[in-house]
């Protein structure tokens, strides 16, 4: 039955990105907020607004019995988890539907399955999909050398009942593992009483390719092509694209139809990702996670394929069989995505909260700009740092990062620090503009200063 | 008696976890640049140290509780 009344159990840009899929499908729409985010736009959209909880998160957009009541009394027949927040907790979705309203996502069993680390490296191997080579369970340190021929050098040795790092060694040839096996195993007998050894490849440098994937539940998937996010800082993306550069046509296909295979062996229901590590070099890809969510970067998706997601997942959870074929979804163009994040780049990325006193919008063709924002208002310290994303989409890779450039230049945010310094010299890099980049780029190169001189050049075309 | 103020907004802990002891309990000597509480701001921690030696003469503002910049967190004597 489709959805007529939805609760939208997050904040910030993503539910104002909700609320206008909502709208376009004609469905009424009610805004979770805390006490902290009375006056955020989301609010001022919706049709109508409920307070569940404090300013702390723990106590609001975490709190599942108080949003799950909220969205009951105010007549809700469905729940939008966004992204972060409630939006993979399998808890939360049970409990949604236990009161009889619609969780727009996957099942609650698809979310714990695809969240467990080692369940989903399971289901990716039977559905055919490549998982980074290793070790089929412990090992022995006698055994090391023989099982990384297999493998395929470099390897990285890890403790089997080890954690957060200890034990960890990388061998480049099997000289050097057969050196360093008993080494870790001593090791992780002293550490854990257990000197049973694990091995993986290392992938070197890798990038970070992800696949957008849509399924209804019966096992109907379709891929919406690929993004490339490997500008990171932190383990955040800071810049992604669509589609992914320099990949050859077979990896490409290969890559989408392994998403499918995937989220056609779960019977995924909703909008999902399926990231991988990408080895250029040796061309190969590997499954790493499932996110059971809509994500952050979904706009440079829809920019080439035309499609609007979230509107699309709204359909689907309110019960229509999969919209679309695969021979329907086409990708046209580059678009890239940058984070607008209230942090001072030149500051070790300091959080900035603070008053939007000016505030110009970009606008032209193919440029998109998802945010929450308004003059006068005051950006609560309380959530996250994203501002908004800066969206723009061009024929090519190199004109849409000359787009970016141009549009970045064109932003005014004022009375706040954000990260558009960032994106505008990344906009003017090299390395950036020939796409050689990889997930541990980002780091070295401001860690080398790449930020600290101005870029008088940066407005230009290039 | 000199107030420490908070830099930032955001919620203000007197402890390092929240299992863990104050920083700091009355009557307590502070030396310049000891941290005293953290800010929580956006996600990340900020430690707030004081700028000036002294006797820690108490917490204002209360654990775990909203501040805004320039606010009053605790009292050196």
């Amino acid at each position: 039955m489709a959805i007529r009344k939805l609760f939208i159990a997050n904040r910030g840009e993503i539910a104002v990105r909700i609320i206008r899929a909502a709208k376009s499908l004609g469905i009424e729409t009610v805004q979770a907020h805390s006490e902290a985010d009375a006056g955020m736009l989301a609010v001022q959209l919706a049709d109508g607004a409920v307070c569940v909880g404090p300013a702390q998160a723990a106590k609001s957009y975490l709190n599942i019995a108080a949003v799950v009541a909220a969205a009951k009394d105010a007549g809700c027949d469905a729940v939008h988890p966004g992204y972060g927040f409630l939006a993979e907790n399998a808890e939360f979705a049970r409990a949604v539907e236990a009161a009889c309203m619609v969780f727009v996502g996957p099942t609650a069993e698809t979310i714990d399955r695809m969240g467990d680390k080692v369940a989903a490296k399971i289901a990716a191997q039977a559905a055919g999909v490549p998982t980074v080579p290793g070790s089929d369970g412990r090992i022995e340190a006698a055994e090391a050398v023989a099982i990384a021929e297999g493998i395929g050098y470099p390897v990285m040795i890890k403790a089997a009942a080890g954690g957060g790092g200890r034990g960890i060694r990388i061998a480049t040839s099997a000289e050097e593992l057969a050196r360093l096996a008993p080494q870790a195993r001593a090791e992780a007998e002293a550490a854990f009483g257990d000197g049973g050894l694990y091995l993986e490849k290392v992938i070197l440098n890798p990038r970070h390719i992800e696949v957008q994937i849509l399924g209804d539940g019966t096992g109907a998937a379709v891929h919406c092509y690929e993004r490339e996010c490997s500008l990171q800082r932190r383990r955040q993306k800071v810049w992604e694209e669509a589609p992914a550069f320099g990949l050859p046509e077979a990896t490409r296909k290969a890559l989408c139809d392994s998403a499918v295979a995937l989220a056609q062996a779960v019977n995924y229901r909703g909008a999902g990702t399926i990231e991988y590590l990408y080895d250029g070099a040796a061309d190969r890809f590997y499954f790493i996670e499932m996110n059971t969510r809509i994500q952050v970067e979904h706009p440079v998706t829809e920019m080439v394929t035309g499609l609007d997601l979230v509107a699309l997942m709204l359909r689907i959870a309110g019960g229509e069989p999969l919209p679309l074929t695969q021979e329907q979804i086409s990708c046209t163009g580059h678009a890239i995505e940058v984070r607008l994040n209230a942090e001072d780049p030149f500051l070790q990325f300091l959080p900035f909260p603070g008053k939007v006193t000016a505030l110009t919008i970009p606008v032209g063709e193919g440029v998109r700009f998802d945010h929450f924002l308004y003059e006068g208002y005051q950006i609560p310290p309380f959530y996250d740092s994203l501002l908004g994303k800066l969206i723009v989409r061009a024929e090519d890779r190199a004109a849409a990062i000359g787009r970016m450039a141009d549009t970045l230049t064109g932003i005014e945010i004022g009375g706040l620090k954000t990260t558009i310094p960032l994106h505008l010299a990344l906009a003017a890099d090299a390395g950036v503009r020939a796409g050689e980049f990889h997930t541990q780029w980002l780091e070295p190169w401001l860690a080398a200063g790449n930020l600290t001189a101005p870029h008088r050049s940066i407005g230009e075309r290039p | 008696m000199t107030d420490i103020l908070s830099p930032l907004p955001g919620t203000f802990y007197h402890k390092p976890s929240p299992d863990a002891a104050p920083f700091k309990s009355a009557g307590e000597a502070v030396a310049a640049e000891d941290t005293i509480g953290l800010i929580e701001v956006m996600k990340t921690f900020i430690e707030v140290k004081a700028e000036a030696a002294g006797t820690f003469a108490g917490y204002v503002a209360a654990d775990a509780t909203p501040v805004s910049a320039g606010e009053t967190l605790a009292k050196l004597d």
